[in-house]
């Protein structure tokens, strides 16, 4: 970790402008002639983008149809007979400068989110309902005089409860599906979930007011039964659409990992293939840029590999033939040929993958708040029906009728119309005020569980750190020595390299470079030879040359004195400022990081003095959170590396910044766009205040039960106070939500 | 009060309309690209050129 960090691996002049278009033609479906692909694009914002990406693909010669869905970043491409080259495709969107993906789509098993769909549709027919049922509902209740004038005649109420009941019988029976279904799996199962007592409901009230209109009565609860479901299904939908858009990213993410590799034969084609089609014994072509999908042995080629998704360190390690390279491995800069020795299933990302699926389990055990609620609820109301119905009829001696309309009314009034709605409205306020800024929630119940969150564990290396190196003796380069170091370096993709190329900015390319694999590039700069790499390899003296331990290479022009590049990971500017405002909040900070000791103890010291521990693997993150969670502790990670993965799902809740690899951002419960980590403090605010307003929000239906439920037992409640009850009791734990979207930003 | 008879089932009709002009939007695919269609319309390639 000191001279030998300076191996500048280079890549020749022919993969400067490497724009090799990975190929999708595996995941291309054929019916008949018509052939259609599905390729994920990225960075398409605006109207000019569609209108490129669009136009520019369908004027590749065969293709029929390409229609890009701006919300979703898929572009679906048609065309017939096999002319066209699906190569020229991504290669003409890449020419576009969008980034496209192949996709594979068996992978994202319901493409269509059908469930959500059955719900709109459901919530359509209860609206419709509702409304045209309380048009005629309200006629009744105002034409019902008192004892005597009664304004509206016997005969044109019952007239309007019968079309009430044509409209309302049939809508519940469509409306009402996704309760019902609900309620007979968990009765089959044994158990009362809270649709159990909102079927019951429903169903009774239907039943007892169709028996109400046949007998010519006064009461009919057409009106309560599907206005109850109408706000419900609001409830339910809008908790689907949150957790359809946290299942939906996580699946496209999976999706996109269904990573392609160049398989070479025998006979010297190379032909692209499937990752999991990868067999044992294959031979596989890695180019600069490739990852190694499966483990398997060099066999051909010299290259410098980036293993910092295995190990998390970040000085890359050189490979020759007959070295092992693991699963997961980024060739950096000569081409490799490797020989597989295991299938995508025993690889690493296979295994990583298993790490995020056990993790994720342990989350789904869970218990949301709401259903903590709905358990605490069902018996509750279930005892209270029963009882009011047991006494009427027994003891009091009403009769049936009366003593089954009193239960219906317990039954309706005490439904969880505002408790249906207490969670989901306010998870959908704070989801909206987050995307606001920045921060996209990605399961429904994360924010309750960031509420409960008592630790704060970072992952140094792209998530405190920006993720590329920086030079940081700047000051002691001479402009010259820059500008000359960057016309070498741009021809390379080493992390060093891009930093110096990242610092001098758009320039030119030196003549004849020519690299050395694990020393560095050589080349013309200003018709002078100049070399870019490591000290003894420039003809620094190796006693000159400084040796703190710190991340350098060099720079050395003929008849120039040798320069000295010295690189740090960049601290992100309001680290400092993040962990402080945690700190603040009762929630003590800790780094694990997979780096070596001494960056990680230099980052630690500068975000003002945390835990911290190094050289961790991904297992040993997990270990070191479990002991933490057996300690007591409820973590909440941020990171956004591969090797994060297993432990952003490990943990109690997860955060990711936007450009962290796919599969963390897909194990994280939130997701911080932006460069800075001021989100994470916001988002630890908005998440107590959400778990506060859910608290008020049930403490509120509560108590409206304290007074609704004995007044519905002593057989008081009207269909007209019942609907009143409802609705107004729905309004106010949706007013109540809306308070977090206009509080200030932030304290 | 026969007059019912008429408005009843003419308000009927008219929130059938709107539930079936839902119905038809969601299953003709109208809410499948809300931030695509909000953009569209800026597209102006319906115009002849210099128009």
């Amino acid at each position: 970790m000191t001279l030998a960090a300076i191996d500048i691996g280079a890549t020749g002049r022919s993969a400067v402008g490497d724009t090799r278009a990975p190929d999708p033609s595996p995941f291309v479906r054929r019916k008949g002639a018509a052939s259609t692909l599905e390729l994920a694009v990225f960075g398409a914002k605006c109207a000019g983008c569609i209108a490129r990406i669009e136009k520019g693909v369908a004027a590749i010669d065969g293709v029929s149809s390409a229609r890009l869905n701006l919300s979703t970043g898929k572009l679906a491409i048609a065309w017939s007979g096999g002319a066209v080259d699906p190569r020229a495709i991504v290669g003409k969107i890449t020419e576009l400068g969008y980034r496209a993906a192949p996709f594979d789509p068996t992978s994202v098993a319901a493409q269509r989110d059908h469930e959500g769909r059955d719900l709109l549709r459901a919530l359509a027919v209860a609206g419709f309902a509702a409304a045209n049922v309380m048009l005629l509902s309200i006629s009744v209740w105002a034409g019902r005089g008192g004892e005597s004038g009664a304004e509206m005649g016997a005969a044109t109420r019952d007239f309007l409860h019968f079309v009430s009941a044509a409209i309302a019988i049939p809508a519940a029976a469509y409306a009402g599906r996704p309760f019902f279904r609900s309620a007979l799996a968990s009765l089959k199962a044994g158990r009362a979930n809270m649709d159990v007592p909102i079927s019951l409901a429903v169903v009774l009230a239907l039943s007892f007011s169709l028996y109400e209109t046949l007998k010519g009565g006064e009461h009919a609860y057409f009106d309560a039964a599907v206005m109850l479901l109408f706000f419900l299904l609001i409830g339910r939908f809008l908790d689907h659409r949150l957790r359809a858009a946290a299942r939906s990213a996580a699946r496209d993410l999976l999706a996109l990992q269904a990573p392609l590799a160049s398989r070479l034969a025998a006979n010297g084609v190379v032909k692209s293939i499937a990752a999991r089609d990868i067999r044992p014994g294959d031979v596989l072509l890695l180019s600069p840029g490739d990852r190694a999908p499966v483990n398997g042995d060099v066999i051909e080629g010299a290259s410098s590999v980036d293993l910092s998704i295995i190990s998390g360190e970040s000085a890359p390690a050189k490979l020759k033939p007959g070295d092992r390279i693991d699963a997961g491995a980024l060739n950096l800069s000569q081409r490799l040929v490797m020989r597989t020795t295991a299938g995508v299933d025993d690889s690493l990302i296979a295994d990583l993958a298993r790490l995020i699926e056990a993790g994720e389990q342990t989350k789904s055990r869970y218990v949301r708040l709401a259903d903590k609620a709905a358990s605490l609820y069902v018996p509750v109301v279930h005892s209270l029906a029963l009882m009011t119905f047991g006494v009427w009829h027994f003891a009091l001696d009403a009769g049936l009728r009366v003593s089954l309309m009193n239960a219906i009314a317990v039954l309706i009034i005490t439904c969880p119309c505002a408790l249906g709605l207490a969670a989901p409205v306010v998870q959908v306020v704070a989801s909206g005020r987050l995307f606001r800024s920045g921060v996209l929630v990605k399961s429904g119940d994360a924010l309750e569980r960031l509420a409960q969150a008592t630790r704060v564990v970072f992952d140094k290396t792209g998530t405190l750190t920006h993720a590329r190196l920086e030079i940081s003796n700047r000051d002691e380069i001479p402009a010259a020595a820059l500008i000359g170091a960057a016309s070498l370096a741009r021809a390379s993709r080493h992390p060093m390299s891009q930093a110096i190329a990242d610092a001098a900015g758009e320039g030119t390319l030196a003549a004849e470079i020519a690299e050395t694999d694990g020393a560095g590039i050589e080349g013309v700069v200003d018709g002078r030879r100049a070399r870019l790499g490591r000290a003894d390899w420039c003809g620094v003296d190796i006693v000159a040359a400084i040796d703190d331990g710190r991340s350098a290479t060099w720079f050395r022009r003929e008849g120039d004195a040798p320069v000295r590049f010295v690189f740090d990971d960049r601290i992100r500017a309001d680290a400092a400022k993040t962990v402080a405002a945690l700190k603040t909040r009762n929630l003590p900070v800790t780094i694990l990081s997979g780096d070596l000791e001494a960056p990680a103890a230099r980052i630690a010291e500068a975000v003002g003095g945390v835990d911290w521990r190094a050289r961790l693997t991904p297992r040993r993150k997990v270990e070191a959170l479990e002991a933490m969670a057996a300690g007591g502790a409820r973590v909440a990670m941020i990171g956004d590396g591969l090797n994060d993965a297993p432990s952003l799902a490990a943990a109690h809740v997860s955060m990711s910044p936007g450009t962290a690899a796919g599969a963390s951002q897909a194990a994280a419960d939130f997701i911080y766009l932006g460069d800075g980590l001021a989100p994470i403090v916001e988002t630890f605010d908005v998440a107590r205040k959400t778990r506060r307003l859910m608290l008020e929000n049930f403490a509120f239906a509560a108590l409206y039960n304290l007074f609704a439920a004995p007044l519905a037992a002593f057989g008081f409640v009207t269909p007209l106070i019942a609907a009143l009850a409802m609705s107004g009791s729905s309004v106010i734990v949706t007013l109540n939500a809306l308070r977090l979207a206009k509080s200030a930003p932030r304290a | 009060m026969t007059i019912i008879i008429f408005l009843i089932p003419i308000a009927l009709f008219l929130g059938g309309l709107g539930l079936a002009a839902f119905l038809w939007s969601l299953r003709s695919g109208q809410y499948e690209d809300l931030d695509g269609a909000a953009e569209r319309v800026l597209l102006d390639d319906d115009l002849p050129p210099g128009a």
